[in-house]
């Protein structure tokens, strides 16, 4: 705090230039998919706080701008608020399109957006607002997979990590409102720590290209938003509640906005979730319930020429993990996965016991802006996040309720960044970031440390320009340079470092030598480069092209490097590997769209060449006192994959679209010239929408959702003794389950209560056959079935 | 001036930062406080005489060794056996017998004794939990004609009580160790 009003008095001392401050901008905002003039339409300055609106003809007109960049934002009833930004030095004549809310409602919004935060020679993928609502009872993984190209590794329905292209875990970076998520986002079971409702906007930047937020991205990032608030006096939220059959369960989310016409405003956002045991289409999925609370604040001021801003928002989930998905040895898991049902139903019970994760997330921020006459924009960002993951395991004895993981990791981070014009057509962008990582593995859960005491330091730098040639041209290039240094103190069984041979090869890392375990403190360093260059192309004023060529390297993370023993949740022993290099990822990507009018598309292949590629696979079968595990152990090869998204809108009659979403993704180990395990199988989505704004903006649509099976796996089944039988039996942990087909079907009503209050009601029913199916990228999908069918409601209220 | 203004606000932070650095105090020895690492079954012959015991020790728990097994001696044709079993975690200094919270937990453990490869012998049950079901931390066993092959022992944490064998016994394998066995 005390920092905060530090930043705020330096910043109120400077002074502001005066310029002529005489231009008028004017123009009409139309509907962006018929061209109809848009009446009533509200424009916001958010630099002056002017508004205007626009007349019966759709025209406005804004005087007394001075030489500048300005913010606008421009709503209307029937359509989504949206922001432009526009650089006014003399009078100007600009017209804006807006896109009509009810068509948006379950449209992934496919653009290439010029002067983007992000990157602009990549066509990304974004989800609305209200789209994002939709997912109110969700989890932020769920929303995200219904972008095409995206899918998730999910432990159960509740533990959902986000996938794209195949690429998932440390290799897909998520910036949470301008933050990068610290929260222990190596490990396949951990979702992110974050509330999906929060965010107003989800941007998806598919593959490594977006420097700014770090080279290590090689699978993509994930950009999640809250809105940007207008300078004006108003007061408003929005409260939605829903409630679902199946996990006999809901959320209630609520969010208020107050701001001034000093620039002045704040934002309060809380979420309640709360479900039971989850259910099958043939029984219940026992321990599968979730309790999240959420609450985020938001107090800042936008001037003019500077801005400040302080964040903070807490996260905490606990969540139940399936019951029989709990074994103690390959035995255990032959029999749970020979047996058609999971071989722990009980009745249906809000209660979560062990096995269970419970995790709670702090993220505090304060960044401030500075327009510099003649510079450019100059942004200094300070977070810190607290993140505590307790996972609780089936024990015995006094530590019975005594977690078997408690990991604490802090990380403080402060950015720098500038952005700046060479000339009108030349943009830069340049920064540097700072940041002090800590780990700690709470000593008293009596369980050896999955992941080491460590403190981790990095610097990052980089540099990004955006030269536009032409109406038709943009290119787009950026360098990027990471360290990253780590003080690790890590035990080692004395039996593993004798033999993986580093009692030969790092014996000057030893500490001190215990009865059978060894002290030692490694340091690794990693030094990174990554890079990206790109155009677009506009082809002319319905087809653009994109191309992007990018270079990422990642060091790999504290679970690649330091893993050593049994992994409870997945029934085996996993083992990293200290010498690892960082991951060297090329990325190419190319796109070609078609911009919506009655009929758009788009279509992007891709490809990831990975050298270095850290995959984790099994090597053999370790004997214990408690039966026998299968080993796997992180191993560096190259990898190449080859994929494509396709997406593709037709409104074919009067009220009536057509929607459709294809992904397919292929992935080998070039070097053991086989598929690389869990790749998500080839998926075909497709909807047929009605939409009515003269019907309280009815809107019906009608989903069908079809993946394939996975056809290309490696094997990796293995053998056990089962006593009770006397013989030897296969382990299938390779076969992927067959292709399912679900049918899904949504709805929504708006009802305008007062000219500001609407009401919406949106009634969802998911897998309406309740057919029984299972993922590949389930990680529970060898013990049960995937979920039932869902009935939820959604009301919402805006104010 | 706005330059020194900035730099001057990335130093504040900057010690900040610092300042929230940890000592560097190596991190205390965890040893592993439910592992169990030896298992040593003693079956001693009703009508006395020197006991045979069965033993299987894994100093370094889920690590790379293989547990290290030993059986004394062979089983007499006919004979009556009196088994008991102990679990020691010997990464404790002094070992920690687990066998004592095995059966503090009765009701939510079980050994099971199963014969395998044609060994002749038949196991029952000598100890029970605190609802009358099996335990077997205790049991007796007859040695019946002279053969040869393996008898497990497997404990069932949290197994279905009561139950008929390992088959429908569900829980999850806490211990499991198979012993080659002769009988002369």
């Amino acid at each position: 705090m005390r920092y905060y009003a530090l930043l705020l008095l330096l910043f109120s001392s400077i002074s502001i230039y005066s310029q002529n401050c005489n231009n008028t901008l004017q123009g009409t905002i139309t509907d962006q998919h018929d061209g109809t003039l848009l009446v009533g339409a509200l424009i916001i300055v958010s630099e002056t706080g002017q508004d205007v609106t626009t007349n019966e003809n759709g025209e406005y007109v804004i005087t007394n701008l001075c030489d500048a960049k300005y913010s606008l934002q421009i709503s209307h009833p029937f359509c989504n608020t949206k922001g432009f930004e526009i650089r006014i030095s003399q009078n100007t004549q600009r017209n804006f399109k807006l896109e009509h809310h009810l068509e948006e409602l379950n449209e992934v919004i496919v653009k290439g957006k010029a002067n983007s935060n992000n990157t602009s020679t990549k066509l990304v993928n974004e989800l609305s607002e209200t789209e994002i609502d939709r997912y109110s009872s969700s989890t932020f993984g769920d929303a995200l997979n219904s972008i095409n190209g995206v899918s998730s590794l999910n432990t159960g329905n509740t533990i959902v990590k986000p996938m794209i292209n195949g690429l998932h875990s440390s290799r897909v970076v998520i910036i949470n409102n301008d933050v990068r998520m610290q929260d222990q986002e190596w490990g396949a079971e951990h979702a992110p720590n974050l509330d999906v409702n929060m965010a107003s906007k989800i941007t998806v930047v598919k593959g490594s290209g977006a420097l700014q937020y770090g080279g290590d991205a090689i699978g993509g990032v994930v950009i999640a938003e809250t809105a940007k608030v207008a300078v004006k006096d108003s007061l408003f939220g929005k409260t939605i509640l829903s409630g679902a059959t199946n996990g006999r369960g809901g959320a209630l989310t609520s969010s208020l906005t107050k701001s001034f016409d000093s620039g002045w405003y704040t934002t309060l956002q809380g979420t309640l979730k709360r479900f039971g045991d989850f259910e099958a289409p043939d029984y219940v999925l026992s321990n599968t319930g979730l309790f999240e609370r959420d609450f985020s604040v938001r107090v800042g001021l936008n001037r003019f020429d500077f801005g400040v801003e302080g964040f903070y928002s807490l996260y905490k989930n606990e969540i139940g993990i399936l019951a029989a998905s709990h074994l103690g040895s390959a035995q255990d898991q032959v029999r749970a996965i020979n047996s058609p049902v999971p071989l722990i139903i009980n009745d249906f019970t809000y209660n979560i016991i062990p096995p269970k994760q419970d995790v709670t997330h702090h993220l505090a921020r304060v960044k401030g802006y500075k327009r510099l006459h003649n510079i450019g924009k100059l942004s200094l960002q300070y977070d810190f996040q607290k993140n505590n993951r307790l996972e609780f395991d089936v024990r015995r004895g006094a530590n019975r309720n005594e977690a078997s993981i408690d990991l604490q990791l802090d990380t403080h981070t402060l950015l720098l960044d500038l952005d700046y014009k060479l000339a009108d057509e030349f943009r830069m962008k340049s920064g540097i970031m700072g940041r002090y990582q800590n780990n700690f593995a709470n000593p008293e859960t009596g369980v050896r440390r999955l992941i080491p005491d460590y403190d981790k330091y990095e610097l990052g730098i980089y540099t990004l320009g955006e030269y536009s040639l032409n109406e038709q041209w943009l290119f787009e290039a950026g360098l990027r340079f990471d360290y990253a240094y780590m003080d690790v103190f890590k035990f080692y069984r004395t039996s593993f470092w004798e033999s993986r041979n580093y009692d030969e090869l790092i014996p000057e890392i030893i500490v001190e030598e215990f009865n059978n375990q060894i002290l030692t403190n490694p340091q690794p360093s990693f030094s990174n480069l990554s890079a990206s260059a790109g155009f677009t192309y506009d082809i002319n004023s319905k087809y653009k092209l994109f191309f992007n060529y990018a270079l990422s390297s990642r060091a790999p993370n504290p679970s690649e490097l330091f893993s050593e023993g049994l992994h409870h949740s997945a029934s085996r022993i996993e083992l990293g590997d200290l010498l690892f290099d960082s991951e060297v990822g090329h990325n190419i990507s190319l796109s070609f769209q078609k911009k919506k009018e009655a009929f758009g598309f788009s279509i992007s292949p891709y490809s990831n060449s990975i050298n270095n590629f850290i995959v984790l696979e099994p090597t053999g079968i370790s004997q214990t006192i408690r039966g026998n595990f299968q080993v796997w152990e992180y191993r560096q090869t190259n990898a190449q994959m080859l994929g494509i998204d396709v997406d593709a809108s037709y409104d074919f009659y009067r009220n009536f679209g057509f929607y459709s979403q294809f992904a397919l993704v292929k992935g080998y180990d070039v070097e053991k010239d086989e598929p690389l395990i869990n790749l998500p199988a080839a998926n075909f989505k497709n909807a047929l929408v009605y939409q009515n704004p003269k019907i309280n903006n009815l809107w019906l649509q009608l989903q069908s959702e079809y993946v394939f099976r996975q056809n290309e796996y490696p094997d990796n089944n293995f053998e056990v003794f089962v006593p009770e039988t006397g013989t030897t039996e296969l382990v299938d942990v390779s076969t992927p389950p067959n292709a399912y087909h679900l049918l899904n079907f949504n709805s929504n009503i708006d009802f305008t209560l007062n000219p500001k209050s609407t009401l919406s009601v949106g009634l969802t029913i998911a897998n309406i056959f309740n057919t029984s199916y299972r993922n590949y990228l389930n990680r529970l999908r060898y013990y049960a079935d995937d979920l039932g069918r869902n009935l939820l409601l959604n009301i919402k209220l805006n104010y | 001036m706005k330059a020194i203004k900035f730099l001057s606000i990335i130093a504040l932070t900057g010690l900040v930062l610092t300042s929230c650095s940890d000592d560097d105090d190596a991190p205390e020895i965890i040893n592993e406080e439910e592992l169990i690492t030896t298992m040593t079954v003693t079956l001693t012959p009703s009508t006395g005489g020197t006991a045979i015991t069965l033993v299987t020790r894994d100093l370094d728990g889920d690590g790379p060794d293989a547990p290290f097994i030993d059986v004394s001696g062979n089983l007499t044709s006919g004979a009556t056996y009196n088994g008991s079993i102990v679990l020691l975690n010997e990464t404790e200094s002094p070992a920690e017998n687990i066998t004592e919270e095995v059966e503090e937990e009765s009701d939510e453990h079980q050994f099971f004794f199963t014969p395998g490869g044609g060994l002749d012998v038949t196991t029952t049950y000598s100890n029970f939990d605190t609802a009358g079901n099996n335990l077997g931390t205790e049991f007796s066993l007859v040695a019946g004609a002279v053969s040869s092959g393996t008898l497990s022992f497997t404990l069932r944490h949290e197994p279905t009580k009561p139950n008929n064998d390992l088959s429908d016994a569900g829980g999850e394998t806490d211990i499991e160790a198979t012993f080659d066995i002769e009988i002369q």
